[in-house]
């Protein structure tokens, strides 16, 4: 590797290092796993500690789209516009698993999936997820951003 | 008046235009046939002894492969009517087939009868002739099918509306 390649290198990693903790996540909350974004959220298990406490309500100040809860097939088009209009990087997890599968609304009105939409970088299951598992895939979803893996 | 006293009055009044009636635990129903229907609901409505002032719900049955009923029609049509003046109650219902799937609307009667005919044509398919804005209430319109009658597949996948990726 060349010298130049070792500064692209580090630049990029300190770049990655300063965008796992500065996350604006935008909640795009249509359910009951609402609930326990919220409790992650406030001050008990506190993702403040993770650099994402500050949501923000508009997709154009957001890196990381938060789907909480069912999408239904009428609520799929708003969800796709919501993610067009945020700006690169971007992020998206899929909360609960209504948002992974569809969970067990297998019926006619529900979207099996949010990835059948938008592409999904990080699954988080449950139903609702637990915090301790919210917490879990925010991580991972940190080691994904400070990797460089972002599509653009 | 007590429930059965409606049920005698009514059928002093329409005759063989009421086809069955029965009661559970108090509650009583009469099945008119659908050329009486509105004519019926309407003498409900402003008869002062009936009074029935308010439509609580109206709502569909498909009888599709129902003990019993698999040669009958298809579907049933169910009033629930409550009188606030006397404090009494009726259930109407009124039984259509499958390839005659119609029923004249009860939106003069009770303007609320708009949405909830426009629920019933959303998930059963049943249209109402008169109805002056019959779309579906809750789907969307590239909705193909009726997911509440008994025929419909519980994994039937309907398309994706909107963009794309």
């Amino acid at each position: 590797m060349g010298l130049g390649g070792f500064f692209t290198s580090k630049l990029d990693s300190a770049i990655g290092w300063a965008r796992k903790y500065s996350i604006f996540q935008y909640p795009f909350v249509t359910a009951c796993c609402g609930m326990e974004y919220m409790a992650t959220a406030c001050s008990h298990y506190d993702i403040d500690r993770f650099g994402a406490g500050l949501p923000r309500f508009s997709p154009r100040q957001a890196d990381v789209l938060f789907v909480v809860g069912t999408i239904s097939h009428k609520m799929a088009p708003v969800l796709k516009r919501v993610y067009d209009q945020m700006t690169e990087p971007k992020w998206v997890v899929a909360f609960g698993v209504c948002t992974c599968t569809g969970g067990f609304y297998d019926n006619y009105a529900t979207v099996q999936g949010i990835d059948t939409i938008i592409p999904v970088d990080v699954y988080i299951p449950g139903c609702p997820p637990r915090p301790e598992s919210v917490i879990d895939g925010l991580m991972k979803l940190q080691d994904k951003i400070a990797a460089g893996a972002q599509r653009y | 008046m007590t429930g059965s006293d409606i049920v005698a009055a009514l059928q002093q009044r329409f005759g063989s235009a009421i086809v069955e009636t029965h009661d559970q635990h108090g509650d009583h129903t009469i099945v008119v046939l659908r050329e009486a229907l509105i004519e019926a609901l309407r003498h409900g409505r402003d008869a002062g002894a009936l009074a029935f002032d308010m439509l609580c719900d109206l709502t569909a049955v498909d009888y599709l492969k129902f003990p019993g009923r698999e040669d009958g029609p298809r579907f049933e049509v169910v009033y629930h009517l409550y009188s606030i003046r006397h404090n009494h109650r009726l259930r109407v219902k009124v039984r259509v087939e499958e390839d005659d799937a119609v029923v004249p609307t009860a939106v003069p009667l009770w303007p609320i009868a708009d949405w909830l005919e426009r629920e019933v044509w959303d998930m059963f398919g049943i249209r109402f002739e008169g109805h002056p804005d019959l779309r579906r209430l809750l789907l969307y319109e590239e909705f193909v099918g009726h997911p509440l009658r008994k025929d419909y597949p519980i994994n039937r996948r309907q398309p994706l509306i909107g963009p794309k990726i």
